[in-house]
């Protein structure tokens, strides 16, 4: 079925390298998306109509074009038009930064209008500074909305790349692929214990994640 | 007995709404200032404006014979000394009752956390919720919450106490628990400005009645003057407001 492919020369070895692969972007656009997020997040609620209209007007072109023709449009594109020669990986990580970014920001814009100015003022009342007020008082209770959510985004993200294949990126659907292709001779039922195998990775990783989101949730239930 | 609290002609507009039209109030050590007046009428704005979470338009709140500057780099020095609950509560909810009362007194007053907690654990036994010191906000009833909000005052010791309706989001069966607290501290001589619409309560516990409509403040005085011979017209419709005859 398969599963006696993965013991085969270094099968297994590549496949885990592919996962890597996909992990090394994902992560790295989280990181990204964390950062880029937070900031974006925090003007999207600001008073000026014109930042806060064009931040709106990024998420919603972001939700609506699947991240495939994002993909494309970068890989592709930017190679023909604007002539320069980015790398596949280059372009994916750029890909999900730029929808996580979107995603991220709109979750911390989420969580600050969350928290009623009250939660300031009672704060400051009690004689706590502005930054004081921030780091014990306010951070405290976005992080606690955010993190769940935020890890979401990233079990989304890491399954998201196995779209990264088709600009040509070896990563583990891929190396799946590769692997049953070149047996496709010797064992032509290869496909589903290799993708058994591929399904069972994925899980490996984002299982933990999502139960770690679950765990913080509860406990920080308000 | 020495003054307090001296508020000079304070003024205060949105826009075009004249919030508070040129407010007096003097408030000496150990009275209980009661202001009523009908929704709207800028109570809470005037509590707001003495701890300058609210900036005035014009006029000046006098503390202990200094200006309060809201422009000033250390105004958390000077609202350390004021006191103030709020209809809703506003406890921290990612923090235990215990946490939110001694996270002021460690962080701004600097005061060892060790006898942060017992002064905490003191105040709470008083008010009757010593067993809720490790429960979250949201695992108490509204009354529970207001009586720990007070207690979080409490904690910075501040010179004048400001409690603004703090029984309004109350359901009716709580709000005397709170109440019976305001009266304890009132008869232990603290200072405090109390916006309220329980009129009996007023009633009990002021030294004085302000009334406050349209910004200004229309009639003040003892209560039993107040609210048994009220002066103006103005005075006499709102009281008569709370009846049913
Ligand atoms: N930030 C604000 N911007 C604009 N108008 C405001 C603002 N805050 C208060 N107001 C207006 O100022 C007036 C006074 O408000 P305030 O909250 O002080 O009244 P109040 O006497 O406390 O009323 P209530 O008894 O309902 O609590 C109201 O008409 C209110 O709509
Ligand atoms: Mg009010």
């Amino acid at each position: 079925m398969g599963f006696e492919l993965l013991l085969k020369g270094n099968n297994l070895g590549r496949l885990f390298g592919g996962l890597a692969v996909a992990l090394k972007i994902s992560l790295l656009s989280v990181c990204i998306s964390l950062i880029l997020g937070t900031v974006l997040g925090s003007l999207m609620n600001d008073r000026h109509p014109l930042i806060k209209g064009v931040l709106r007007g990024y998420l919603e072109i972001v939700r609506l074009m699947p991240q495939l023709v994002l993909l494309f449009l970068a890989y592709f594109g930017t190679t023909r038009v604007l002539g320069i020669n980015i790398s596949a990986e280059t372009a994916s990580v750029f890909v999900f930064s730029f929808w996580g970014t979107a995603e991220m920001s709109d979750l911390v814009r989420g969580a600050l209008s969350g928290i009623p100015a009250a939660q300031y003022e009672s704060s400051m009342a009690l004689g706590l500074n502005d930054v004081q007020t921030l780091v014990f008082v306010i951070l405290p209770q976005i992080i606690r909305r955010m993190l769940p959510l935020s890890i979401n985004l990233i079990t989304r993200m890491i399954k998201t790349t196995s779209l990264i294949m088709m600009i040509g990126i070896v990563e583990v659907l891929k190396v799946g692929q590769q692997i049953i292709e070149a047996n496709r001779k010797i064992d032509p039922n290869a496909a589903f214990g290799i993708y058994f195998t591929v399904f069972v990775l994925y899980f490996a990783v984002c299982w933990p994640i999502s139960k770690l989101s679950k765990y913080l949730e509860k406990k920080w239930e308000a | 007995m020495d003054e307090i609290l001296n508020i000079r002609g304070i003024s205060k507009k949105y826009e075009d709404l004249v919030v508070l039209d040129h407010l007096d109030l003097r408030v000496r050590s150990g009275e209980v200032v009661v202001i009523v007046g009908p929704s709207g009428c800028g109570k809470s704005t005037f509590l707001r404006c003495i701890n300058a979470l609210e900036k005035v338009d014009d006029g000046e709140v006098i503390l202990d014979g200094k200006v309060i500057d809201p422009q000033d780099k250390h105004l958390s020095k000077v609202r350390e000394k004021i006191g103030m609950v709020f209809q809703s509560y506003e406890l921290f909810p990612h923090k235990t009752v215990l946490q939110n009362l001694v996270l002021a007194p460690v962080r701004v007053k600097k005061m060892n956390r060790k006898e942060a907690e017992k002064e905490a654990l003191r105040l709470l036994e008083r008010v009757g919720l010593l067993s809720k010191k490790n429960n979250y906000p949201r695992q108490l009833s509204g009354g529970q919450k207001q009586r720990v909000a007070i207690v979080r005052a409490l904690m910075m010791n501040p010179e004048i106490l400001l409690l603004d309706e703090i029984t309004a989001a109350l359901d009716p069966e709580m709000v005397r628990e709170v109440l019976e607290v305001v009266l304890d501290l009132a008869k232990e001589g603290r200072t405090m400005i109390i916006v309220t619409h329980e009129l009996p309560f007023a009633k009990a516990v002021a030294d004085r009645v302000v009334f406050i409509d349209g910004g200004r403040i229309i009639e003040e005085g003892e209560p039993k003057d107040f609210f048994e011979h009220p002066k103006t017209e103005r005075l006499r419709k709102f009281l008569h407001s709370f009846t049913y005859e």
